[in-house]
């Protein structure tokens, strides 16, 4: 079965890939699908941005403006970054851990599957008589009020891809926690695997309180009940609490990885160990822990009483200090460093101060009495695009680069890469600095347009201005991206010179078996204690070669998750009584429960690759790695 | 994995090491069950004795938590090792729980 290296029909190639079980090629179906919607929710922003250009403008109604607004937030955080960096986690956290796959395959290709179907779901709303309206927040005042189907199409398509990524979450953990090679202890983990870890326990405790508010949301909506509806005795703060109780959380899940892929690029451009590496795991942990503690700070200004308000205005300012922690440590990892400015560290450079400068907002929104001033302001819009733009898209950029290579072994242009940064982060600056001062003049977030004589005219207009840069600094990164396809330049294990950690001792891609022996972990940075002591493998090994056990390939996960996408349209059209909708609803989870049923009873216990066809494809790996020595050279060095 | 299996060989002192361990175990199970059943009576006592529900709810609560680390520990093998990791992240969600209990409890039902 070592036939990775032949080439494929496209047929067959397609259908590799809906059938695949491979975290590598899951990884690609996570960043295109991923990499596709932040397209989507780009061209939302660019309406928004079109929209607010001018005084009065009327390039989107009222009601188009709300829809694109919350399409804009739910499908960036959702769809977008969200799977970005489970795009990176699938592709490189297993190597570096020296695993053949994640603990749970199947379940890797559901998680993603269940993704996908529910990010279709939620933007075929456009087509369906109209997109959620209510913020990406969702209040419960505001959805239930909300006319049409948009609302459920959000939480029907949320509860769908909500399952995936607690699949994945929970695949990361038991991955982390069972699968690591030999001698990689914790304490030996690269940080990049330790922040998915810590995401991935944030996932796991964050989503289930989502779900349960998406619960009573369906129920209140679908089905008659009364749980935020305040006239029949409901709570409708009790939805923005459960809200929130996920949803800090999750701008921590989105912003560990990220911290993780610039802990990496720290690391590997500037030659160094990291400075400070258990400082830096020990405040991950810590920020994944209070990151549950505080997320009331959305909702100061909803009259919680001034003990709530106190007690979460600490707890959020405590926050700053491990991520004040962090960002020490990475000034002095690129202290003394051999630094190369590679694409990748340009991003993290230039990601240090404008993340440092969303969290000084951050903390100065956690005063309660000023957010009472802050609050649904365009200040809060400066500062949570500093932290996500300014952080989680910088480490996706960044990512993208930094991973490339390994994931489709070739490189992108660094050229292009430069172009597209300058762009991208001057455009950045120009959009969102400007906000934090229409937000101190008091202009209110979520309104779709403003008036002449409010003075915000030309501070608008240069946020626009800034809005355009940036989508012309992602188009270059498309054209560089295509380029660098069609040229096709193979490279070799460590494209970048200075790989430290498991991942860049192995071809890229890797094969699908990854490690053909498993390597033993002699100490942190494995790879780069190989290199310095002339280890020519650059790995060491901790068993002999023997078969490797695989799982089979299946469609199963795919048909699951398109029966609960069939089911939520029957669940939806239910209450309009339509005469198909329950049958569509229970022929929906028909298809789900069957397949399931399916999978258990039909056993599968994969495919052997024997030793002979290792040494064989070994052989092919050696071959091609002394063609690219002899030809060009691949890589940056 | 699949090389070949092996047969497991004991050696004697192994053997007795197990067989030790298995005994100290057998009487944490039965010290444990013997506890569960007289907490149960204490519940069962509460309230037949009819004391105020302000006392009984707190006290059966509390029993119960004891019977859940109970449990845990002495039938569903969290006191053996390499459990660590669970029990972490069992507290873990136990806490987080606590807190948004606590937080509702105090600032929107009080
Ligand atoms: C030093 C750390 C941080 C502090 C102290 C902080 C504090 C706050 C506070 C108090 C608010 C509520 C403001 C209001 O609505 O009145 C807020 C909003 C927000 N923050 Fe942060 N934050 C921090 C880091 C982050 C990070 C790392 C992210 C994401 C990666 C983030 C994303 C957001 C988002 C998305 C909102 C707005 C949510 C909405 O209303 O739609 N924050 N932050
Ligand atoms: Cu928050």
């Amino acid at each position: 079965m070592s036939s990775n290296s032949q080439k494929k029909g496209f047929g067959a190639t397609i259908w590799d890939y809906l059938t695949t079980v491979d975290h590598k090629k899951i990884a690609i179906l996570y960043l295109i699908s991923g990499g596709f919607f932040f397209l989507v929710g780009g061209v939302e922003a660019m309406m928004i941005r079109i929209q607010l250009m001018k005084a009065g403008n009327d390039f989107l109604s009222a009601g188009t403006y709300n829809e694109v607004l919350t399409m804009h937030g739910t499908t960036m955080i959702f769809l977008a970054a969200m799977p970005i960096l489970l795009a990176f986690m699938n592709a490189v956290s297993p190597l570096q851990i020296g695993a053949r796959d994640v603990a749970f395959p199947f379940l890797n290709s559901l998680g993603f599957w269940l993704f996908f179907f529910g990010g279709i779901f939620l933007n075929l709303s456009w087509f369906l008589g109209g997109a959620p309206d209510a913020g990406w927040t969702n209040y419960a005042s505001l959805a239930l009020a909300s006319e049409g189907h948009g609302i459920d199409f959000y939480s029907l398509g949320l509860t769908i891809s909500g399952f995936g990524t607690l699949i994945a979450g929970i695949n990361f953990l038991v991955t982390i926690i069972n699968m690591r090679a030999p001698g990689m202890t914790y304490m030996r983990m690269p940080l990049f695997t330790w922040t998915t870890f810590v995401a991935s326990a944030l996932i796991l405790l964050a989503f289930p309180p989502l779900t349960v508010g998406i619960f009573f949301m369906v129920f209140d909506r679908l089905f008659g009940a009364n749980f935020f509806d305040v006239t029949m005795g409901g709570n409708t703060i009790i939805w923005e609490h459960f809200f929130w109780i996920f949803g800090h959380p999750e701008v921590y899940i989105l912003i560990l990885p990220a911290f993780g892929i610039f802990s990496e690029i720290f690391a590997i451009f500037s030659r160094k160990r990291l400075f400070g590496y258990t400082a830096l795991v020990f405040a991950t942990i810590l920020i994944g822990f209070y990151g549950f503690m505080v997320w009331a700070h959305h909702m100061f200004t909803v009259g919680l009483g001034p003990t709530a308000n106190a007690v979460f205005a600490l707890a959020t300012m405590i926050i700053a200090v491990p991520t004040g922690i962090k960002i020490f440590n990475w000034l002095l990892t690129i202290w003394g460093g051999n630094i190369s400015f590679t694409v990748p560290m340009i991003y993290a450079v230039a990601f240090i101060p404008s993340f440092v400068a969303g969290g000084v907002t951050g903390v100065m929104q956690a005063i309660a009495p000023l957010d009472y001033q802050l609050h649904d302001s365009y200040f809060i819009v400066a500062h949570f695009h500093y932290v996500i733009v300014g952080g989680v898209v910088l480490a996706i950029l960044a990512g993208t680069h930094l991973y490339w290579p390994k994931m489709f072994g070739t490189m992108l242009s660094e050229k292009l890469g430069k172009w597209t940064f300058w762009f991208f982060f001057i455009g950045f600056h120009l959009t969102f600095f400007i906000q934090h001062f229409l937000g101190l003049m008091g202009m209110p977030r979520r309104v779709y347009t403003f008036g002449a004589d409010q003075g915000w005219d030309l501070f608008n207009a240069i946020s626009s201005a800034g809005a355009l840069l940036m989508a012309i600094g992602v188009i270059i990164l498309l054209v560089n991206v295509v380029m660098t396809v069609v040229k096709g330049e193979r490279v070799g294990n460590d494209p970048w010179g200075d790989g430290r950690t498991l991942e860049w001792a192995i071809p890229s891609p890797p094969p699908f078996y990854n490690f053909a022996q498993t390597p033993l972990v002699r100490g942190l940075d494995p790879y780069w204690i190989e290199k310095m002591e002339g280890n020519k493998e650059g790995m060491v090994y901790a068993e002999p070669l023997g078969d490797i056990h695989m799982p089979n390939g299946s469609f199963i996960p795919f048909v699951i998750s398109l029966g609960m996408f069939i089911a939520a349209f029957g669940a939806m059209y239910h209450t309009d009584g339509h005469a198909w909708a329950l049958p569509v609803l229970i022929g929906g989870l028909a298809i789900t429960f069957g397949s399931m049923l399916v999978r258990s009873l039909k056993d599968d216990l994969g495919f052997h690759v024997t030793k002979e066809e290792l040494i064989a494809d070994n052989e092919r790996i050696q071959r091609e790695a002394r063609a690219l020595e002899g030809g060009k050279k691949g890589g940056l060095k | 994995m699949a090389h070949d299996t092996h047969d497991i060989h004991r050696s004697r002192a192994e053997f007795e090491f197990i067989k030790r361990k298995r005994a100290t175990e057998m009487r944490g199970q039965l010290t444990s069950f013997a506890m569960m059943i007289f907490l149960t009576l204490i519940a069962f006592t509460v309230v037949a004795a009819d004391f105020s529900n302000y006392l009984i709810v707190p006290i059966i609560l509390l029993l119960a938590a004891i019977q859940v680390v109970l449990q845990l520990y002495n039938f569903m093998h969290m006191s053996n090792k390499g459990h660590g990791m669970m029990a972490f992240f069992m507290f873990s969600g136990i806490f987080v729980a606590f807190t948004i209990v606590l937080t509702m409890v105090t600032i929107v039902w009080w």
